[in-house]
């Protein structure tokens, strides 16, 4: 049975990894699916946690169902804002939207 | 006097407020026919004069001091409080009934003084404006208050020096006597100040009687003294500040008379009166006053001799008279001082009405194109001639009693200033008929007809000569003296008739004399030639002719040379390099870090992201090595 | 024992993966990929002894997050294009580093009150109660509802045509 470090260092791997992803990547689409990977490593976190931590309560889990939930919503928020960006700006490259400046 | 309802004492300076308001918000905005304005103010202006003379009269019968408490203006912290109120004494109601009277009569000369002008509303405005702000001042029991109505007529003299602004000149001039006076007004502000932390109070009695006290010390008291000297030494035109007088006669000539000759300039008087009993502490204050009086008094009456600007000429007189009445003060007491002031009041505003009539018919101020107007113009003839007479101190015209006491106290005292009073009676009266000889006597240089002036001229003059003739009877049994504090019983005729039997009557009236007997000798006979005296001393006459150079002084070396181009240029040098660069450069200095840190801020999202992670990844690596 | 290998090969596969999404030039296959390092976390989720939540991994983010992701694509024909890099690279590579070198220092030195008590197995129903019961986390279950429903009202408003 591989021990609670192996599973939240698993999951440190796995946010660091969608972390550099969506700094790093242009396409938006793939910035979205790097912030689902970091959401995916902090529910490795999580139930571990609960399985090693608690076993019995189970809060961990509820944690997770909860965080699954909004995962849910924003992806589909932010795949409609992508939508409705590529509508009007024809791109989906960050780079080339940058209206947010000075 | 305590009888009299105080709304009475209020109406005195508030009627002429009243007329000002109603003339300059109501007519002049409303454009409503210009001579009613001039009708609400002459009528203002009467009612403040019929109170005043009351007031004289019932202060004839029994002298009391009245304090009229008013309101409390405002109040700062514990020991500050500013109440406004009326302080009528025996000075005040004298000051009252010259102002009052002086306004008046140059209000009615103005009708026909300024008949052909536009602006009248403005004009007469002006004049109520003034008369409010110079009845208020010789009023009102409070230092602060004093000092509000000091601007006020400064400003008055500023609007009415200036009332033809079109002209150069006489902008010029009005920019002169402000700028000027408020060098004068600063000292008055530091005395202010002074006073104020020395006895806690703005009152006039409550600062008189705390230096009485001796609760404020001698060197406070001194410098007290000394500041509100000198803003009477500013508004009355005194050396070294009398430069802007002369100048002041660019604005109409009821103005010079009102303003110039007989009530704003003898402000600076009347201050030095009020505030006699701090002056009374302070031996050398007293000296200052009367030294600066004589210099003024000589150096006044030397210029006066050359000028050919008949309203220049009286106005040297006017300096030179002011001087006087500072050497009575500083020598004799209040009441010489005021006695002069009282008399010179009106026989001076009645020679400037007098060059008014003159220059209204020629056209001109420069005497060198008048003669022979005594014919054409006989009543303003001898309305001059009796302001000239009175002015030169012949008995028995008001002229000569005033002067005489201040002959009589500068002889007990200073005898180098009984010298300079002397020298300075032959000079006047020298000097008063030079210009009469060259205005009245000989043939006329000039162009066009010459014409009497118009009755509603010539009223107020007659009145005025009246007045300048008979104005010294008033003090002959010592009225005006008992009433300043000088305590003196003898009949009336000893008090006219009685001077002969000093030595030093027969002196000054020979002195007059002989002054009279040269100018008439030099300017009416031509025995001997005006040219070629100028001519044997040029450089006396190039001094004279050039004031002294004061004005030269004042606006080349120290205008120009020490203060523009010297201070002043090193404050902007100042200002633009170390002030204003310290801003521009933080300025810039600013936009420049902000143009180096807005490129952060490139709108791209990814970037605010790696800021931020690196940011977290740095306090994790902190709390870790910390760990 | 087996648990051992189950959990090393599916936490390689993860974390491959999850690297592959970034490292895949074609954007489709990184989509795949993406669905590949999910199928590995449900199989981490089992060994986790975590049953209910392994399978709804698998129906919600292989099953429905997936397909929304892999539609999105082709609506927006960024396929051909591929999966470019910005310029950002070493810098984000610098501080992602350093930061799971935090995360592994401090997972690793922590000390964690570990529980030797066995986990509850089948959870389905042990969640069930927590969730639903009066004194459990119902109220939450409603926000997440409403969150829900605003969100398919968002969406529906942010790529409605205007007309």
């Amino acid at each position: 049975m591989p021990g609670l470090e192996h599973y939240l260092i698993l999951s440190g791997l796995l946010f660091c990894i969608g972390l550099a992803g969506a700094v790093i990547k242009r396409s938006a689409i793939v910035i979205l699916m790097c912030i689902e990977i970091m959401l995916t490593g902090v529910n490795i976190a999580m139930v571990a946690f609960s399985r090693f931590i608690t076993p019995v309560e189970l809060t961990g889990q509820i944690f997770t169902v909860f965080i699954i939930v909004v995962a849910a919503a924003e992806i589909a928020i932010g795949l409609a804002i992508i939508l409705a960006l590529y509508r009007n700006r024809n791109t989906i490259d960050t780079q080339k939207i940058d209206l947010l400046k000075w | 006097m305590n009888d009299i309802a105080e709304i009475v004492f209020w109406m005195i300076p508030g009627l002429p407020l009243a007329a000002f308001v109603i003339v300059f918000i109501g007519l002049r905005v409303l454009r409503v026919n210009d001579w009613l304005g001039a009708l609400l103010s002459i009528i203002a202006t009467t009612a403040s004069f019929a109170l005043s003379v009351w007031l004289g009269i019932r202060l004839l019968i029994q002298p009391q001091t009245r304090l009229i408490e008013g309101f409390s203006w405002f109040s700062a912290g514990t020991g500050m409080n500013v109440d406004v109120g009326l302080l009528v004494n025996p000075l005040t109601v004298i000051m009252l009934v010259v102002v009052s009277t002086i306004s008046l009569m140059v209000q009615i000369y103005s009708v026909g003084y300024m008949r052909r002008d536009g602006g009248i509303n403005r004009y007469f405005s002006f004049i109520s404006l003034f008369t409010f702000a110079m009845l208020s001042l010789v009023m009102s029991n409070n230092l602060l208050i004093m000092f509000m109505s000091w601007e006020m007529v400064g400003l008055c003299s500023y609007l009415l020096i200036g009332f033809w602004f079109h002209r150069p000149e006489a902008a010029k001039a009005a920019k002169k006597a402000f700028f000027i006076t408020r060098i004068g007004d600063f000292g008055f502000l530091a005395a202010l100040l002074i006073l104020f932390n020395a006895t806690g109070t703005f009152d006039i009695e409550g600062i008189h009687q705390a230096a009485a006290a001796g609760i404020v010390s001698a060197t406070a008291i001194t410098w007290a003294a000394l500041g509100i000297f000198f803003g009477a030494v500013g508004k009355s035109a005194q050396f070294p500040l009398h430069t802007w007088l002369p100048d002041a006669m660019e604005g109409p000539t009821p103005v010079s008379a009102l303003i110039h000759a007989a009530t704003m300039v003898a402000a600076g008087v009347f201050l030095v009166a009020r505030m006699y009993p701090l002056f009374e502490q302070s031996e050398s204050a007293l000296t200052v006053v009367a030294v600066v009086g004589g210099i003024t008094a000589l150096l006044a009456a030397t210029i006066a001799l050359v000028m050919w600007d008949i309203k220049k000429v009286l106005a040297y007189s006017t300096i030179s008279q002011l001087g006087y009445m500072m050497l009575g003060i500083g020598l004799g007491g209040v009441w010489v001082g005021i006695f002069h002031l009282f008399t010179h009041a009106f026989f001076k505003a009645l020679l400037f009405m007098g060059a008014g009539s003159v220059s209204h018919s020629t056209h001109t101020f420069d005497m060198r194109e008048m003669g022979g107007l005594g014919r054409k113009m006989p009543i303003t003839c001898i309305t001059f001639v009796a302001g000239a007479l009175s002015l030169s101190g012949l008995w028995p015209l008001a002229g000569f009693f005033s002067k005489e006491e201040i002959l009589g106290s500068a002889l007990e005292s200073q005898p180098i200033l009984f010298g300079i009073v002397l020298a300075t009676v032959f000079l006047t009266a020298f000097y008063m008929f030079r210009v009469v000889f060259l205005t009245f006597g000989g043939k006329y240089k000039g162009k066009g007809k010459p014409h009497e002036s118009p009755l509603v001229m010539l009223a107020p003059m007659l009145i005025m000569a009246v007045l300048a003739i008979s104005a010294g009877w008033l003090n002959a049994d010592g009225t005006i003296g008992s009433l300043l504090g000088e305590e003196s019983n003898h009949s009336w005729t000893t008090g006219i008739f009685g001077v002969f039997t000093h030595s030093l009557t027969w002196v000054s009236l020979l002195l007059a004399a002989a002054g009279i007997m040269l100018a008439w000798a030099m300017y009416s006979k031509n025995w001997f030639s005006p040219k070629k005296v100028s001519s044997r001393f040029t450089s006396v006459n190039s001094l004279l002719l050039h004031k002294y150079w004061f004005d030269e002084l004042y606006e080349n070396i120290i205008g120009s040379r020490l203060l523009n181009n010297g201070l002043f240029r090193f404050f902007e040098i100042a200002d633009e390099r170390i002030i204003d660069g310290a801003v521009n450069g933080l300025a810039s200095l600013t936009s420049y870090t902000g143009s180096m840190a807005r490129r952060v801020q490139n709108g791209k999202l990814q970037n605010y992201l790696l800021i931020f992670i690196t940011g977290v990844a740095i306090i994790a690596l902190v709390a870790i090595i910390i760990n | 024992m087996g648990m051992q290998i189950a959990f090393w090969i599916l936490a390689v596969l993860a974390v491959v993966s999850a690297a592959g999404v970034i490292w895949q030039k074609n954007l489709f296959r990184a989509a795949l990929l993406l669905v590949l390092c999910f199928l590995a976390v449900a199989g981490i989720f089992v060994t986790l002894s975590a049953d209910f939540l392994a399978a709804v991994q698998l129906i919600i983010n292989v099953g429905a997050v997936a397909i929304l992701i892999i539609m999105s694509i082709m609506l927006t024909r960024e396929v051909t294009s591929g999966n470019p890099s910005g310029k950002l690279g070493l810098p984000a590579l610098a501080a992602t580093g350093v930061l799971a070198f935090s995360i592994i220092i401090t997972s690793v030195s922590s000390y964690w009150p570990l529980s030797s008590s066995s986990p509850l197995e089948p959870t389905t129903a042990a969640l069930a109660n927590l969730l639903f019961e009066n004194d459990g986390f119902i109220f939450l279950i409603q926000l997440g509802a409403i969150l829900l429903l605003t969100t398919i009202i968002g969406a529906i408003v942010l790529l409605r045509k205007e007309d």
